[in-house]
């Protein structure tokens, strides 16, 4: 195929300044939005009246095909469910009967502690949680990592509040619009949150590594000492987060750097939990 | 029915109305970029831009439908949807359709392939630039082996873009 004609004008000197109007309009448009990066540098969440229409108007074209495909994210889990169901019987009914011992001692304990804690004139005021909402879309085209939730500062959401499944914490409320907000996941490279080791309270700092992933640093000197199979929680230091949220379990220690994984898979809860700021 | 593909054959003297002229490409790009709002939580970026891929296929297919500024409201829109800072895409588009227009006017003789390869191009140019604006406006390190297989599946997808893209130009020119 040749070149096409239409873009040398000829002598036609209507067609050439048209031409040349239009590259100046791209020049300064382009300028100009080289400029919103550079705002958008020193002031991450300005503009987002602009986002508020786009989340609006996408959001009962979200809440809609969510409501249709809820089930498809855990086919496979069903699928491999039924491949294995009988010896997944016998381990499942196995494991049943060991944990009922515990929740026994579990339910003990906890009258111990109302017991303890009214003796000490404790009173536990938690009434942290804000709602329940879906997720209903995300940055799927983008590096950074946000989830759209189903609820919005109409509904008591409030920009930094946590986000957390019954699995774990999810992320925090980036940015929030009338019905809906942008979550920022935990698995985000900007997301970093003040952790430690349910065991043995060793603290650590957790940070997103935008792949599903966290990458985790101990804030002790010396050398790294988390292993495979370690569960962190929230420590609570630093706000924000309420403390003894799970939030991720290490699999791999490499030097000075332990990589874990989210409890929580933002693709996989049913609904999320949005709480206070501690 | 005679032939399957003379479905769409313009009637005598009619004319596609002006809206599905110049409204089709613009609807098809917003679409594209609007299938971000699919209800799949990402864990890392794995959807190929659609609104770019539909953007250059329209360009490439149809030189004289756009002029380069077209970049500046299609980009802004993607922005608002994409969750990358806004002004991003603005930006990478604007700039990418300059380019193109500078590319064509230096070749002589464009086909099917130097399209893909320009396409290429254009796709290398947005993800690096999409992964850098993401990186300095807040996204702390982010790495760029993560933007690489998007970047990848997005260039080999382009091919089956560009045919659909043909699908709708022949149903939007036909009345």
């Amino acid at each position: 195929m040749a070149r096409p004609p239409s873009r040398r004008p000829g002598i036609n000197r209507r067609a050439q300044y048209s031409l040349f109007a239009s590259y100046v309009v791209a020049v300064t448009g382009a300028a100009v939005g080289l400029l919103l990066v550079v705002i958008a540098i020193f002031d991450p969440t300005g503009f987002s009246a602009l986002r508020i229409a786009a989340a609006e108007a996408t959001r009962p074209v979200s809440v809609t095909l969510k409501s249709m495909v809820s089930g498809v994210s855990s086919v496979d889990e069903v699928l491999a469910a039924y491949w294995r169901a009988g010896s997944q019987n016998v381990a499942l009914r196995r494991q049943v009967e060991a944990d009922r011992n515990r929740i026994i001692e579990a339910k003990a304990v906890a009258q111990e502690n109302i017991r303890l804690k009214k003796l000490l004139k404790l009173v536990d005021a938690d009434s942290s949680q804000v709602l329940t909402a879906r997720l209903i879309a995300s940055s799927s085209s983008s590096a950074r990592r946000f989830a759209r939730l189903n609820a919005g500062s109409w509904q008591g959401v409030r920009q930094g509040m946590p986000v957390r499944a019954p699995e774990g914490l999810v992320g925090r409320i980036h940015i929030t619009t009338p019905n809906s907000s942008d979550v920022l996941l935990l698995t985000d490279t900007s997301n970093i949150v003040p952790v430690r080791r349910a065991s043995d309270n060793i603290p650590a700092i957790s940070t997103g590594l935008g792949d599903g992933s966290v990458e985790i640093r101990a804030l002790t000197a010396g050398r790294n000492p988390f292993k495979p199979g370690d569960l962190l929680v929230t420590s609570g230091i630093g706000g924000v987060y309420q403390p003894n949220i799970p939030v991720a379990v290490v699999v791999r220690a490499q030097g000075e750097i332990a990589y874990g994984v989210p409890l929580a898979n933002p693709a996989r809860v049913d609904a999320v939990v949005v709480e206070r700021i501690f | 029915m005679i032939d399957p593909h003379l479905h769409h054959v313009p009637r005598l003297g009619r004319h596609p109305s002006r809206v599905r002229l110049h409204g089709t490409p613009v609807i098809t790009v917003m679409l594209g970029s609007l299938l971000t709002s699919l209800p799949i939580i990402a864990q890392s970026p794995i959807m190929p831009p659609f609104g770019l891929l539909l953007l250059l296929s329209w360009r490439l297919l149809r030189p004289e439908l756009w002029r380069a500024w077209v970049g500046l409201p299609l980009g802004l829109f993607d922005d608002m949807v994409s969750g990358q800072p806004i002004g991003s895409a603005m930006f990478l588009w604007t700039v990418t359709l300059i380019g193109i227009d500078a590319i064509e006017y230096r070749l002589v003789w464009r086909s099917y392939r130097q399209d893909w390869l320009i396409a290429t191009l254009a796709v290398i140019v947005c993800a690096t630039g999409g992964w850098f604006f993401a990186r300095i406006t807040g996204g702390g390190s982010v790495r760029f082996s993560l933007v690489l297989p998007q970047m990848l599946w997005t260039i080999l997808l382009f091919p089956f873009v560009v045919r659909q893209c043909a699908r709708i130009d022949r149903w939007r020119v036909m009345a």
